[in-house]
């Protein structure tokens, strides 16, 4: 269009916006020919964070306030800043203010992040689909099942190969994951040939429908010798069941040092070492993270010559949220009883060893050229200055961690950020705040614009809708020193 | 990107905010509990797709009210038509003026015919449906945030209107040169009670834009169009800053209005009016119903506050 006018999908409205008009919403907007939301720009305050009363702002009373801490209290994110892409020009906002003597520059930019994603972390035993496996939303893929972790299973989403790679709706789906995931809101996905799973940053996973509760205190082999003082003298044998080793008392190491006899039980699956099993089971989201629902599957036999009738037998999950006592019979076959009370102890304590189930959201991309330009004109700087550790890099406020090696590829916890810290645009691509932090000396020194350096107050004082919200309590303060730091000359 | 319909309770646990797109609304039922449940849980359903409905015919809804063919449309669509209708034959309207207030008035009769009520409002940006049973009534403020910075959403109350089981008022609602709408005059605001909401609306926007110095340059008018491209009111100049008034020229403006509120009364459309402009306020109508805060006691019913 000759006018630069932009057409927002937003809703079914689909108004056609002006540039630097909005739409019939008031929430997004025209910004350089690129659709945004125009939500407010969001400041941290410390006093808000540490309950204390409300100081107005700069007030001169301020000069000293009698708090160790030292330099302003105030952080500007550059959540609702805006961007500078697609064109090469200064970042939105260049803040200067004084910490400990030393006079700071904060740049202050959103980012538009086509090379991004979300990697996740979903604390259950649980099968959710084999490595590689692609996992979709409403249908559409958007990532993929990567190397499981202790406790957990792993999910990488989004990349520039779904957002912009695939078919239209790939993207737009993609994107809308992505969105819902960093701004806290819950996804459903599913996994080819795997699990259904309902996943929100801070909350527990929900797999095919069931809420999870605790991740495994350790493998099946690891809970046998956490527990097996605790078990010596109540009970004949336990088995911990497991989809990646299933462990067996009277032939783990464990039970040996303790002189537990043999039981003469026999296990599926493919020994490893003495009392440890592997592949008991198919992987699924019953017992243990096997598919069984029924643990006596997994024996196939009592050996005469060491078993006896009368036997004492525990099978347990890795969660303790399964359990089962049995037994032998005259003809050594087992035969479910109640659990005595005497081991009901012991299958509690796994549960309480087991830490809540969590679902964790990793925001991770990686700051293009025209982000980095923004901050300076010349990008390989900021990158060497960032790798220096001498300008500290926050999202929202949140501390990130920056990859080791070309280019500033981040990461990020999400539920470390204010609230609706993301946006989008139609691109498909995520919009992410970053804020880029450091003295301004050395912000001379890289090629800073310093003609657009403003100073705090300035920035405070024009009062366009700027939103103050309490910094999280975990995070670093953004302008503190860094640990350790000297003065440098 | 295509955000669905959210619907949440606002944090005082009473009040449902339902927003899609630009349809934005507050609602709050009274009665038994489980009749606000029913009647919410209708008043959600209905929601789900409103927006899609008015956007399957909105190049239909941009056009002048006179040239549109009734029999089709939507229930909220024949709403919209059917409160400008009145206003067609003497000047430009479309049905977009009633949009707000006919989809309030769509969701209150949902949560209406759904569960038994005591009162019921459903605000949609300040265009609001009013349900009363006997020996009920609401208490609405009237506010004006024009004279500070409206980003720090501080408003002073300049009236206030008491309705009653027994007035035929159910519909309230506000048009100005500083709201989300587009309007043709300088009203700082427009409040209007009518028997239903879309009639409200459409009203307030007749009124608002007859309070208006016309000719006078000083006050900055834009074609509509060049703000907003798809614009129903397509190169009609539209009001967009307007200087400190002399108490002439205010009282000019204000007249011309109300010669336009008087009309609607006698025809039978309204059943108040309170043009708001730089200060000075003019109620036509049922004073008793539209009084200065000062003239009463009555609390302010924040939920129903509106500017």
């Amino acid at each position: 269009m000759a006018d630069d006018a932009i057409r927002c999908d937003a809703c079914p409205v689909l108004c056609y916006i002006k540039p630097g008009r909005t739409g019939a919403c008031d929430r997004y907007g025209n910004r350089e020919g690129q659709l945004v939301r125009l939500d407010p720009h969001v400041v941290l305050d410390r006093a808000l964070t540490h309950g204390d009363a409300l100081v107005p702002f700069l007030d001169r009373s301020r000069d000293w306030n009698g708090d160790i801490v030292s330099g302003p209290e105030i952080f500007v994110t550059a959540i609702g800043a805006g961007t500078t892409y697609p064109d090469y020009k200064p970042a939105p906002f260049i803040i200067s203010s004084e910490v400990a003597g030393v006079d700071m520059v904060t740049v202050v930019t959103e980012g538009i992040f086509s090379y991004c994603g979300v990697k996740l972390k979903i604390d259950t035993d649980r099968h959710l689909g084999a490595e590689e496996s692609v996992v979709r939303a409403q249908g559409e893929p958007v990532g993929h099942v990567t190397t499981s972790e202790y406790g957990s299973q792993m999910l990488s989403l989004g990349g520039v190969r779904h957002l912009t790679g695939g078919t239209k709706n790939e993207g737009t789906v993609t994107c809308e994951t992505l969105l819902n995931l960093c701004n806290g809101k819950s996804v459903e996905l599913s996994v080819d040939d795997g699990a259904k799973v309902v996943v929100q940053a801070g909350k527990a996973p929900i797999v095919n429908g069931a809420q999870e509760e605790r991740m495994r205190v350790g493998c099946g082999s690891a809970t046998i010798g956490m527990f097996a003082k605790q078990w010596h003298g109540k009970i004949d044998e336990v088995v911990v069941v497991d989809d990646h080793i299933t462990g067996v008392l009277s032939q783990h190491q464990a039970g040996k040092m303790l002189g537990i006899p043999e039981s003469g039980i026999k296990v599926k699956g493919r020994r490893s070492t003495p009392g440890r099993y592997f592949q008991v089971a198919e992987p699924g989201t019953s017992w243990g993270g096997t598919n069984i629902d029924d643990p006596l599957t997994i024996v196939s036999s009592f050996n005469p010559k060491f078993a006896w009738p009368g036997l004492r037998l525990l099978m347990v999950s890795t969660t303790g949220e399964q359990h089962a006592y049995f037994e032998l019979d005259e003809n050594l076959k087992p035969v479910e009883k109640e659990l005595p009370a005497v081991l009901l102890e012991s299958v509690s304590r796994i549960k309480e060893n087991c830490e809540p189930a969590m679902c964790s959201v990793l925001f991770m991309g990686g700051a293009g050229g025209s982000l980095r330009a923004g901050v300076t004109e010349n990008p390989v700087k900021l990158t060497r200055s960032v790798r220096d550790a001498l300008t500290r890099v926050t999202c929202g406020g949140a501390a990130v961690y920056v990859w080791p090696g070309g280019g500033i590829t981040l990461m990020v916890d999400v539920t470390r950020m204010p609230e609706n810290a993301f946006g989008y645009v139609p691109t498909p691509a995520l919009v992410a705040p970053v804020e880029f932090t450091m003295p301004l000396k050395d912000y001379a020194a890289l090629g800073g614009y310093m003609d657009r350096v403003r100073s705090l107050e300035s920035v405070l004082k024009a009062n366009d809708g700027r939103q103050r919200v309490p910094a999280h309590a975990a995070n670093p303060w953004p302008l503190a020193p860094a640990a350790g730091s000297e003065p440098r000359k | 990107m295509r955000q669905p319909p959210q619907i949440q309770f606002l944090p005082d646990g009473r009040r449902l905010h339902m927003n899609h797109g630009p349809i934005d609304l507050i609602i709050e039922a009274f009665g038994d509990g489980a009749e606000i449940q029913k009647a919410y849980g209708a008043g959600v359903r209905r929601f789900s797709t409103v927006l899609e409905e008015l956007c399957s015919e909105l190049p239909q809804l941009r056009r002048e009210a006179s040239a549109i063919n009734l029999r089709c449309g939507g229930s909220v669509a024949r709403r919209m038509l059917a409160a400008v209708l009145p206003f067609s034959a003497h000047t430009f309207i479309t049905p977009m003026a009633a949009v707000a207030g006919a989809v309030a008035e769509e969701i209150l009769e949902a949560m209406t015919s759904a569960a038994n009520l005591s009162r019921a409002y459903v605000n949609d940006g300040g265009d609001i449906a009013l349900h009363l049973s006997l020996g009920e009534h609401f208490t609405a403020g009237m506010v004006d945030d024009s004279q500070t910075q409206q980003r720090r959403r501080i408003a002073q109350q300049f009236g206030a209107a008491r309705i009653d089981f027994t007035d035929a008022a159910r519909g309230i609602a506000t048009s100005g040169w500083r709201g989300r709408s587009f309007s043709l005059g300088i009203a700082d605001a427009v409040t209007v009670l009518t028997p239903r909401a879309a009639m409200a609306d459409a009203a307030a926007t007749i009124i608002a834009n007859a309070v208006d110095l016309p000719g006078d340059a000083a006050i900055i008018r834009v074609p509509a169009n060049e703000i907003a491209p798809d614009c129903d009111l397509g190169a009609i100049p539209v009001t967009r800053d307007v200087p400190r008034l002399n108490s002439h020229d205010k009282s000019t403006a204000l007249a011309n209005g109300s010669a336009v509120a008087r009309e609607l009364l006698h025809r039978g459309l309204i059943c108040a009016a309170a043009l708001h402009l730089q200060g000075e306020t003019q109620i036509i109508g049922l004073t008793a119903a539209l009084k200065s805060p000062r003239a009463t006691n009555l609390a302010l019913d924040r939920s129903l506050t509106h500017a």
